[in-house]
This record gives structure tokens, sequence and C-alpha cells, in this order.
């Protein structure tokens, strides 16, 4: 195997070592992370259901910011683009009743991309119009959505019947089909697997995604030979807010039904990690959703068990940044010093 | 009486705005200078976290108020000086290290939060009020504005001292020209790497007075990301202040004064607003303010480019 399928697996390891040393630390048992959150996550057929559910979600966003990242497009929005996804997608399932049951799924997909996609690209039209920040600008657009996601569920798309914040449930006919009875897995992970291989497919090996990494690794260059920048920044953007606003439709037709004022545990801000760790390749982005999935379920059975509290997903997902960054260095200098 | 009353409202907001825009102002001059460096940090939102949740640790545990500002100002720069050896030593991405001090703030103070606070739901004794002598007795304006904790003061000094610092100093020289043109002073023989170490921990020590401000002077505890976003819009704030702490003083205020507006008309029940667009407003305002700041002149031209050394 090559330094780069090593690298990010020496970087988890040492990620996975350094939270054990937190749990130890404070008290709980650091065995744990490899007997409960590790192997307890894919113990069986129904955990691993478990486990593809929550890859579904952090695949589509992490290969949507490989596009982004690829194009030097800092997008941090992710999460308020599953949320305007997810709102479009409720919004579109509560209503048009008389549609067919395969065209309104199909209606209720398209139009989270799309409202994910225009969400993103607010900040992709601030950034080329405006010379504003896409860091800055994503972060502030994720409170807003998820602020417009709030009114919505207490407004307009409140179901009169509940005392809680939510809307009405979708019709059973537009929930999205499962395939492994009698596990909740649903065709979410192929859309999820599709989408992996075609973003591949256009990154490296088409002329557009080509001219999205040349913006990305050097504008100037870019624009001297003729590629437009601004319309590949807006693509890049468009494409990646366009991924996390699926993942926010399959959330709705494939796992809750219905929109609450809290539909993603953080989703968005996971799938950097998914990106990164996978240094931005889509097909290796399918590896790293997995692996951070199984770490959320886990970090779910250690609550459950042990009360380890479940934020600690952050803490790793944090460090398995920051030693793939360190890993990333050991490569450089090697290849430095190599003949 | 009407005027009286009016002037009664605006002094309140306008000393609810000093008091909000304390932690901007400190999270942002500590940016500035962190930026003029030429080091784009955006884990000042997790060091604030981390100073907001040690600075109240501290306290809570010995009930001491000074022990809880300088926990929170070590435990910023503590985080600071881990992103600085990414960042700066490592050279790795400042965005990507960034992102991963936020998460490690927000999960570390969770997590910890979680283990040992959540159950017990006690508070700390907030910083005390001081009112200055002759000025707090002005009709109106005193009350509102001069009866506030030693902290809403110090904004005051500590801004004029990184303006001193920035372009008065030799040392603020040098911290300018390593974000402008690096070699310059790589062939002046001085350490890049050093100024912009030093810059980034200024900016983890301010970053963690702002977040302990939150906990031991605005609420009286720690709640899970109580930041909500101050450190991103301490971002923004730098920004539209064009690197300098005087100017970011009052962008702060500016931006304290929609926090301020948005607590006021979320208590007034004849507003007929929805509460989540009132919520949203010093977000939206974050969003405005760069697009209007679209002077970037003052921009340091090598922001967010690591040295490598010729």
């Amino acid at each position: 195997m090559g330094w780069a399928v090593l690298a990010p697996i020496a970087a988890v390891l040492l990620a996975l070592a350094l939270s054990a040393l937190l749990l130890q630390l404070n008290g709980f048992r650091a065995a744990d992370v490899v007997n409960v959150m590790v192997l307890g996550a894919v113990s069986d057929k129904r955990s691993i259901a478990e486990v593809l559910l929550k890859a579904t979600p952090l695949i589509l966003i992490g290969v949507g910011l490989c596009v982004a990242f690829r194009c030097s497009i800092w997008n941090i929005g992710a999460e308020g683009q599953l949320y305007a996804g997810a709102s479009a997608a409720t919004a579109c399932g509560v209503n048009f009743v008389a549609l067919p049951a395969s065209i309104h799924i199909v209606l209720i997909l398209v139009a989270g991309s799309i409202a994910g996609a225009a969400w993103a690209m607010l900040a992709g039209l601030l950034r080329v119009y405006f010379r504003a920040s896409e860091v800055v600008t994503t972060i502030m657009l994720n409170y807003v959505a998820i602020f417009i996601t709030s009114y919505l569920v207490t407004g307009p798309l409140k179901d009169p019947a509940a005392s809680y914040p939510q809307s009405a449930r979708l019709a059973r006919e537009l929930w999205l089909p499962r395939f492994l009875p009698p596990t909740r897995l649903h065709v979410g992970i192929l859309i999820a697997i599709a989408a992996a291989v075609a973003v591949y497919v256009f990154l490296f090996r088409s002329s557009a995604g080509y001219a999205v990494r040349v913006v990305g690794l050097n504008p100037n260059a870019a624009a001297y030979a003729g590629i437009n920048v601004a319309r590949n920044v807006l693509f890049a953007i468009a494409i990646s807010g366009g991924l996390a606003g699926l993942a926010g439709a399959i959330e709705i037709a494939g796992v809750n039904y219905r929109l609450y004022q809290d539909i993603s545990p953080g989703y968005g801000f996971e799938g950097i990690a998914v990106a990164l760790l996978a240094n931005n390749n889509p097909l290796a982005a399918l590896a790293s959703g997995v692996l951070f999935a199984v770490l959320r379920s886990g970090s779910e059975l250690m609550q459950l068990s042990d009360q380890v509290p479940q934020v600690l997903v952050f803490v790793i997902q944090g460090l398995c940044i920051l030693s793939v960054a360190a890993f990333a260095v050991l490569r450089r200098s090697g290849a430095r010093s190599a003949p | 009486m009407q005027t009286a009353v009016m002037l009664n409202f605006v002094a309140t907001t306008v000393g609810a705005d000093w008091r909000l825009a304390t932690p901007l102002i400190f999270a942002a001059t500590g940016e500035a200078i962190c930026e003029r460096a030429g080091v784009l940090n955006i884990g000042i939102e997790g060091m604030m976290l981390i100073g907001a949740f040690f600075g109240f640790a501290a306290t809570y545990a010995t009930g001491d108020l000074a022990l809880g500002f300088g926990s929170g100002m070590a435990s910023g720069l503590l985080a600071a000086v881990v992103f600085a050896v990414f960042a700066v030593t490592i050279k790795a991405n400042q965005i990507v290290v960034g992102v991963a001090i936020n998460l490690l703030g927000l999960g570390l103070t969770s997590f910890l939060f979680r283990t040992y606070f959540v159950s017990t739901g006690r508070g700390v004794d907030i910083a005390r009020s001081l009112d200055i002598p002759f000025l707090s007795d002005i009709p109106y304006l005193g009350a509102a504005l001069f009866r506030q904790n030693f902290l809403v003061y110090a904004t005051v000094p500590i801004v004029i001292a990184a303006w001193v610092f920035l372009f008065r100093t030799s040392y603020g020289l040098t911290i300018r020209a390593v974000g402008e043109y690096p070699q310059a002073v790589d062939v002046a023989g001085r350490s890049v790497a050093l100024y912009r170490y030093c810059a980034v921990l200024i900016g983890g020590v301010l970053a963690g007075l702002g977040g302990a401000f939150l906990t031991l002077a605005h609420a009286n505890q720690f709640v899970e990301n109580i930041t909500s976003g101050r450190g991103f819009i301490a971002l923004a704030i730098v920004v539209f202040a064009r690197w300098s702490p005087i100017r970011v003083f009052f962008v702060s205020l500016l931006f304290g004064l929609f926090y301020a507006l948005q607590l006021q008309l979320q208590a007034d029940p004849s507003v007929r607003i929805p509460y989540q667009a009132l919520q949203a407003l010093p977000y939206l305002t974050t969003i405005v303010a760069l697009m209007l700041a679209r002077n970037r002149s003052d921009a340091p031209s090598m922001l967010g480019i690591p040295y490598w050394k010729a």
C-alpha cells in the first residue's frame, strides 16, 4: 500500500489514540474506543445498516466538498445547505399531493438539490462579485438557514396537529424504498455511491473537471489559459451545495419523513472532515464517510453504555483533521529528501 | 417627558451595546493583529469557546474571578499554540487548521461540560459593575454607560494599545511586514515564524478573554456553544474595519447594536416580526457588511499564505 492510503489510516489511528487518552483522563474507559465505538458499531446486520444510514449524508456532503475544495473554495456552509435542501424537500413533499408518487419523489430530491445549490450559490456570488470571503459568508448562511428552518416548522410548515414544532409527515408512498429489511437502510446509500463515482469521473476524467482543479491550483494561470475563473468558482460551490441539499432531501424522504428544527446533528461540518481525510478524492470519500459514520454510531453506543458524552465525535473529527495535516507534512518532507 | 423616555432608551441601548460588543472587540482586535501578520485564524470561534469554558471552570472551582479570566486567557493561548504549530511551523492550510480548532473547541468544551458540570446547574458570581465617579452620575447617560464591569472599560485601553503596538512600534512594523512581504523580514535577519507565532498567540489570548467575558461577566455560567458564532462575526468585523484596531472598536459597537436591538425587539410583545428573523439579524448584518467592505486595499497581501524560506 502506498503512502496515500497509509497516511490517512495512521492519522485516524492517532486521532483515536488521543481520544482514548482523553477518555481515560476523565474517568472513562479508554478501551471503549475500540470495544464499543468501533466494534460495537459494526457488530450485526442492523448496526451496519445504521452506519450506512449515517454514511449517506456524510458521503454526499463530503463528495460535494471534494469539488469545492479542489477549486480552493472553502465552503464551510454544507450544514446550512443541508437545511435549505431539507426545507425545500419537505415543502414539496407535503404539497403537490396530486402528483404520481414516483414523480413526486424525484421532485422532492431535485427541489432539495436546487435549494442547496442556490443557498451555496449566494456565497459564490458574494465571493465573485463582492470579493467577500466564502469562509465567513457560508458560516453566516448556516445560521440563517437554520433560523429559516426553525421559522418554517413553527410557522408555515408546522403540523397543526403536533404540539412540538415539526412539519406534517410525508405520505408513506413518498418514503425512499428500503432494500434490506428489517433494517431501515434505504436507496439513499446507492444514490450516494453513484454521486461519488459520477463526481470522480467529472473531476478526474473530464475537461470541465480539469478546469475546476486548475482554478483551484492557480487561478491566475487558469485565467491566462482562458478558463473562466468566476464561472468555475460558481459551478464548484453550486455542486457542493447541491449535494448537501440532496443529503438534506434524503434525510427527509429516507429517515425522518418530516422536518424538525434540528434535522442535522452536524453532518455539514463532519462532511468537511470526510473530504479532507479523503484528500478531496470522491472515491476515497466513500471510505472516509463510512468511517466517520462508524465513529458517530459508536459514540452513540458509548453514550448509552457508559454515559460518555456523544459530543466526543467533534473532538475526534478535529483530531483527525489535524493529524491528516501533520502526516501530509511528513509526506512532503519525505518527498524532498528523496534523491 | 417624551424626550426623557427617548433619552433613557438611547442610553440603555448604547450601554447594552458596549457590553455586548466587548467580546467582539477583544476577539476582533486579536484577529486583526493575527491577520496583519498574514495568518488567517478562523479558529477564534473555538478559542473563544475554550476561553469561555476554562474561565468558567476555574472560577467555579475557586470562586476567584481573576483566576477565571487568567485561565480563560491561558487556555486561549494554548489553543493558539496548537494552531500556530500547524499553521506556521507545519504550514498546513490555515482554513483547514481553523476548522479543526473549531471542532476541537466545540467538542472538548461540550464533552468536559457534560462530564463535570451539566448536572450541577450552578453559576458563578459574575464580575460586578464598577461605577466611575462623576461620570456615572450624568443624567440618563451616566448610569447606562459608566456602570459596567471593568472589562467593558478595558476595551478602550486594549484597542489603543493594539493600535500603538501595530503602528507605532518596531515590533508592530515587523508584524505588518511579515503579512505584506515576509521575504524582506527574512532577509533582514528576523524570523518570520517567530513574529507569526507572536501574532497568533496574542490573538489567542484576546479570543480567550473574549470568551471568558461571556461566562464570567455576561452570563454567569457556561452553555454549550455559548459563543454562537461571535468568533466568526469577529472575522467579518476585521475585514469591515480594514485591519485597524481603532476601527475594530467602532465596527464592533455597530454589531453590538444589532445584538442589543435584537434582544430589545424580542422582549417587546408588540413587535410582530418572527423571532427567528431577529435572531438572524447579526448574521445577516455580517453578510451585508462584507458586501459593503469592498475596499480591500488594506488587506495584508500574504493573508492565509504560509511562508516558505527560499
